[in-house]
């Protein structure tokens, strides 16, 4: 076994400010911390040299406020497309921001003024990053061996010598290859890092598989690799991307629920995960798939208890104030994923988030949320609010959820009279309303880490642009919806009717609609608890 | 002339224009870049004023778009805290919180205000950085009580 280690020397760190001053600083204070530093004025241009070289940066250093794009945005898009770790950094260090940010996946938020020390700790987030994929990719398909990996990971890279810096690039995982290959992967595996490029015909070869084989708990990333018959490509592969295909299409099912919610009150019945879903679908294979796939993420929220955050502001995590009694035995119900397989095929081939991205929001609005094209963000938003409802829906775990797509609907129709609600416009007043806060931040732990799961590449080829534009968002969408959620899948009870039961409830329990502040706020959280 | 120069700072210090941000920047230069703190200072004034121009003409527009003039206001505020001028940090602050509450008058009292600090700190710091020019090369920074 290589006696390789862990060194922050060296460290590639990407700085994104548009504050000219704050840009030498921070580069001086980081060149002091012996990282290699690159910085960057513009968002657009950082995500540019990021995609340049996927595998040139270590970790992304941000301010929140940028003129040409909105920091967290910057922060989804990195974490997603290329799965560094991002610290975020303001001046402001109101609770709601901070949030927003650890919500969006940063690893940390730094306030401004920032000190030597706080940035001589950074490559921390790296390390942490780099064992929790390995954790993550062992733990997703394959069987056992995720405990003992985790142990020996950790001790190989907490207590592993100073031979191997960043510079020399990911010598440090050359030890995963023999864990992988101890699995009897045929495929000449690289490092972990080594990264696919899953392209049309690629990624086409796996939905097959995926159908073929049909409901998720089978579709494991062997399976899947063995009916893609591609040679060179590894189970770890496929199984991160598996990952990635999952939150995809959950992400879709949130959409399509959202569109037609009553139709999905029928799915309410059906017990979890099961070939009922399947009926009325287009294509039951992907259809169970894509259920199962979303089950599984209520079933990994549901999992966590839910934690105070760290600001005091919050309410007893543990009390399901906003979730009626009887809607405990809520659970999702997916609309047939008709449209799931259709955009999924459309999304072949997948492209870098579009610069074009928020100009074009409109394709995407309109086929899951019926909604008058929306600014970009609003599209965001709505993007966002299905994973809200679903979260919603999750109550028998004292999940602060508390509406239904129904709400949902209703709830975007009050966009038309503010178009503008974003996420950016966090209501702090909206704190105390919102136990999905305590949620969210316990999703927030696991986001951080499946996010980092997630090695996700995207080819650079572009097709339609429009359509690609909708479904990267979408894409997009569904990674952070999965990742915050996981893949573990569980037995979940339901309740019919559970939309119509729930359509006086609102979302917090309270017999009005929230102000688009607190709208958007709730679908941030949303975003990331569902 | 050294001692004259130190006791500048300290005034500064100690009037509040600077604060410690202004040390962290000083424990920054080092020989390879000997007029660190000079330049970042330089690149403040140059930047700000552009930022406060921005500002003025918002504000001379009459229509007080306050969540426009409150991005402004935080962007300026970001970059006061670089050098650690912390008046004029505090008056961004002041400001901030009159365009949440809707106050035309007290945005451009405030402003008037944060230009004159501004100022007077460009000021200080342009005496400070020549007398320490002139007294050779500088000690290391010491943290002012």
């Amino acid at each position: 076994m290589e006696k390789s280690g862990f060194s922050p020397v060296g460290l590639r760190v990407l700085v994104v400010d548009d504050d000219p001053t704050w840009l030498k600083i921070l580069e001086k204070m980081l060149k002091k911390c012996s990282y290699e530093v690159t910085t960057c004025g513009l968002a657009r241009e950082a995500l540019r040299l990021l995609r340049e070289r996927k595998d040139g940066y270590d970790i992304v250093i941000s301010d929140v406020n940028m003129p040409d794009m909105d920091g967290f945005k910057l922060l989804e898009h990195v974490g997603l497309e290329l799965d560094l770790p991002v610290i975020m950094m303001s001046v402001d260090g109101e609770t709601s921001r901070v949030m927003k940010g650890v919500q969006h996946g940063a690893c940390d938020y730094l306030l401004k003024p920032i000190r030597m020390k706080e940035l001589k700790i950074i490559w921390q987030h790296v390390l942490r990053k780099k064992l929790q994929e390995v954790r993550d990719i062992e733990g997703c398909g394959y069987e056992g061996g995720g405990d003992w990996i985790t142990r020996y990971d950790e001790a190989h890279f907490l207590g592993g010598g100073e031979d191997v810096s960043f510079g020399k690039k990911r010598k440090d995982f050359d030890f995963e290859k023999k864990l992988l290959q101890d699995e009897s992967d045929p495929s000449p595996s690289s490092s972990k890092k080594a990264r696919v490029v899953w392209s049309v015909e690629l990624h086409q070869k796996f939905v097959n598989a995926v159908n073929q084989i049909g409901c998720d708990h089978k579709a494991g990333p062997k399976k899947i690799l063995d009916l893609m018959n591609v040679p060179w490509l590894t189970r770890e592969n496929v199984a991160s991307h598996l990952q990635k295909y999952r939150l995809y299409l959950s992400r879709l099912e949130k959409g399509k629920e959202l569109k037609c919610y009553s139709g999905g009150v029928k799915n309410m019945d059906s017990s979890p995960k099961d070939a009922e879903v399947n009926s009325g679908y287009q294509s039951p294979g992907k259809s169970s798939y894509v259920f199962s796939g979303g089950n599984s993420l209520i079933q990994k929220v549901t999992e966590i208890d839910p934690k105070p955050l760290a600001s005091a502001s919050l309410s007893d995590p543990n009390t399901d104030v906003i979730m009626p009694p009887k809607t405990k035995k809520t659970r999702i119900g997916f609309d047939p994923p008709i449209s799931s397989s259709s955009a999924f095929d459309s999304l072949l081939p997948w492209n870098d988030v579009p610069e074009t991205l928020e100009s074009k929001p409109v394709l995407y609005e309109n086929s899951f949320l019926q909604q008058p094209p929306l600014p970009s963000q609003s599209s965001y938003v709505a993007n966002s609010v299905p994973s809200l409802m679903e979260e919603e829906m999750k109550s028998p775990y004292e999940t602060p959820a508390g509406g239904s797509s129904v709400n949902v609907d209703e709830f975007l129709m009050p966009q038309d009279k503010n178009p503008s609600v974003t996420l950016q416009d966090l209501d702090p007043s909206a704190i105390s309303n919102l136990k999905l806060q305590e949620f969210s931040s316990n999703v927030t732990n696991n986001t951080e880490a499946i996010l980092r799961s997630l090695n996700w590449e995207i080819p650079e080829s572009h097709h339609s642009a429009s359509l690609d534009t909708d479904l990267d968002l979408i894409w997009l969408q569904g990674e952070r919806f999965l990742a915050n959620t996981g893949l573990q899948f569980q037995d979940y009870s339901s309740s019919p009717s559970l939309l119509s039961e729930l359509s006086p409830h609102l979302w917090y329990g309270n017999e009005r609609l929230p102000d688009p502040d607190e709208y958007s706020f709730m679908v941030d959280q949303g975003l990331f608890i569902s | 002339m050294q001692r004259q120069v130190a006791l500048i700072k300290q005034s500064l210090f100690d009037q509040g224009y600077l604060d410690e941000q202004f040390m962290e920047l000083e424990e920054l230069q080092d020989d390879a870049n000997p007029n660190f703190v000079e330049e970042v200072s330089a690149l403040y004034f140059k930047d700000s004023a552009r930022l406060i121009n921005n500002i003025d003409q918002a504000l001379e527009r009459g229509s007080f778009d306050f969540n426009r003039l409150d991005s402004y206001m935080h962007q300026f505020k970001g970059s006061s805290t670089s050098i650690g001028a912390s008046k004029v940090k505090a008056e961004c602050t002041t400001f901030r919180e009159y365009c949440r509450a809707g106050n035309a008058e007290g945005c451009l009292r405030t402003f008037q205000q944060l230009k004159k600090e501004h100022s007077m700190l460009r000021k200080k710091l342009e005496q400070y950085f020549q007398l320490a020019r002139q007294a050779g090369p500088k000690e290391t920074a010491r943290r002012p009580k």
